[in-house]
């Protein structure tokens, strides 16, 4: 019998690593320095989220939301509301999806102005992510304006949005707007012809076509691989039909096609909002059924009506027809789903919410094969991988 | 696509909403159905979005589970559900979509659903050696165990949860809307009609 000498190295990667992007432990079985097998150690940022949902009134769900992919909040929250509307067979005004739109495209750059500096720290640049900070911090305040918080915002709500924009908000928005692709150029110039990043990046972590369709895949990681496939165009919701876009596509699926993508995003995003402020019109920003939006506060002064509504909002919340629903929306990271069914009281009676991060996670071990060890951090990087929505 | 999905051996009922599909199917049938609904050139859903189930405690087959496919060629979506008791197994997908190796372990971890050959059948989402399920509605939201940093034994330790304040629920449903059972003496009032 011949004898055969196993010469792999298994090694931990985490869970406490910087370049993990998070609480991911991966187990590494390395032959000299080659990756032969890595296998994802997950749930360590678990908090039970679809658990708390189910004891939790409707709208006491939405800021669940914000905590899950923690630097994309409103584009979950989107989901959430999208679901719900859709049990309870409500449209909301246009204004209110206008806003909506405008602020899940700004929640997209902002998300994008975190991935590409932290992806491009991970394999050696330093200086992008300092920059991308800076005007992620100037978006921040556009989140704070209409919701009072940075990011748990908790704005997009069932039947509409919380409140309506400050005023001046779309000039300043519209100005903002004007310089940011200038921005985006001058990170450019920093990255996408640099000669680090191009060798820690192409050719690194390819997906093809078939496999990112068949693995799950959808956003940016779809795109990259060829696939012109959006939500925002294919399945479009709240105003997304309204608005002129272009979906990038790469071509070959690998890191560097995924970051370029990205780049692009941003761009048709900034192209979206400033459709978006051109077409608002002052009008009202949710529905005005009070069985299911709050009064407003000068009618609670003098309605007994409306005092009622509100004291009943809060504490019981309302009540959503018995059916099931799954609404997806295009979030940054790729297809965010909610899977909700009602048993006709004021909690959802399951609430399963589908990561986009999960189902790429879950490619890792078949990207990294025959890769470096050192790869992996730029494949992790360039799947946008966030814990809060992947343990949820 | 109606009429293709009707014709399917083992799906049941349909309801078209929109890009939206849902449709009951056999447990038993599965591996076929899932095969068809990849195959055909007229379907080809052949993106699996998401494996999940619902626990209903106090049916005789206890959880529902649901598969969530997308077809890109078709712009539809299909929710599949199909119903199976507390102690049955159901046959694992992974040889038709790769994709549902962690739905599964998912499944399986939160609810203790078994399904048959699948290569790697462990928790995921919970603690190393965790016991219970805790999606089931009979997990208690607190749950039966916490950690804490021990300074003396320095070590992490795992003890019963104690909670200072009782978990509280509050029923602030309408008594005007929410009342099911009939008041104290109305069976007299309705049976002199």
């Amino acid at each position: 019998m011949k004898e055969v000498e196993l010469n792999t190295t298994t090694i931990n990667f985490g869970p406490q690593h910087p370049a993990a992007h998070g609480v991911l432990r991966l187990v590494v079985e390395l032959e000299g320095e080659v990756v032969q097998r890595a296998e994802p150690h997950i749930g360590l940022l678990h908090r039970g989220t679809e658990k708390l949902i189910e004891y939790k009134t409707y709208l006491q769900a939405v800021p669940y939301f914000d905590r899950l992919d923690y630097v994309s909040p409103m584009c979950q929250e989107h989901a959430f509301a999208l679901a719900t509307e859709s049990l309870l067979r409500i449209d909301v005004p246009q204004r209110a999806k206008y806003i909506r739109v405008i602020f899940a495209e700004i929640t997209r750059i902002l998300n994008h102005l975190l991935n590409i500096p932290a992806y491009a720290a991970d394999i050696g640049a330093v200086t992008p992510f300092l920059w991308c900070f800076e005007e992620r911090e100037k978006l921040l305040e556009f989140h704070e304006a209409v919701s009072g918080a940075r990011f748990h915002a908790a704005y997009f709500r069932p039947g509409g949005v919380h409140q309506d924009m400050p005023e001046g908000m779309e000039e300043k928005l519209f100005e903002h707007f004007k310089a940011l692709p200038k921005f985006i150029d001058d990170l450019e110039s920093l990255l996408t012809n640099n000669r680090i990043l191009r060798q820690r990046s192409v050719d690194i972590g390819i997906i093809t076509k078939s496999e990112a369709i068949e693995w799950g895949c959808s956003g940016p990681v779809l795109r990259s691989a060829g696939v012109a496939w959006d939500l925002r165009r294919s399945q479009p919701y709240d105003a997304y039909d309204q608005v002129n876009f272009e979906v990038p596509v790469g071509k070959k699926g690998d890191c560097f096609d995924r970051y370029l993508v990205r780049i692009e995003e941003m761009r048709q995003s900034i192209n979206i909002i400033n459709q978006c402020l051109n077409n608002i019109e002052p009008g009202p920003i949710s529905i005005e059924d009070n069985k299911i939006t709050p009064p407003k506060r000068n009618q609670m002064k003098k309605s007994m009506e409306a005092l009622i509504h509100h004291f009943k909002l809060f504490t019981e919340g309302y009540r959503v027809p018995a059916g099931q629903v799954y609404s997806a929306v295009e979030a940054p990271k790729g297809e965010f789903g909610v899977y909700l069914v009602s048993d006709g009281s004021s909690k959802p009676y399951r609430c399963k919410i589908r990561a986009p991060g999960f189902a790429h996670l879950q490619t890792l071990e078949h990207l990294s094969k025959g890769h470096l060890m050192a790869d992996i951090a730029a494949i992790l990087g360039s799947l946008d991988i966030v814990f809060g929505e992947i343990d949820r | 696509m109606f009429d293709i999905l009707e014709k399917i051996n083992g799906i049941n009922s349909i309801i078209e909403k929109n890009i939206l599909i849902e449709v009951e199917f056999e447990k038993n049938n599965i591996l076929k159905i899932f095969n068809t609904l990849k195959d055909r050139s007229e379907l080809y859903f052949n993106q699996l979005l998401d494996i999940t189930a619902v626990d209903y405690p106090k049916r005789e087959n206890r959880f529902d589970l649901i598969y969530i496919l997308q077809s890109l060629k078709k712009n539809k979506k299909i929710i599949l559900k199909t119903s199976i008791k507390e102690n049955e197994n159901i046959e694992s997908i992974t040889t038709i979509h790769k994709a549902s190796d962690w739905y599964e372990r998912e499944c399986y971890d939160l609810f203790g659903i078994e399904f048959t050959n699948h290569p790697d059948l462990r928790r995921i989402m919970t603690d190393y050696n965790f016991e219970g399920h805790p999606l089931r509605k009979d997990f208690p939201l607190t749950g039966h165990t916490e950690v804490r940093y021990d300074d003396l034994e320095k070590k992490v330790i795992y003890e019963p949860v104690k909670l200072s304040q009782e978990f509280r629920n509050f029923d602030s449903e309408s008594p005007w809307e929410g009342m099911e059972n009939k008041l104290f003496g109305d069976e007299k009032y309705n049976g002199n009609k």
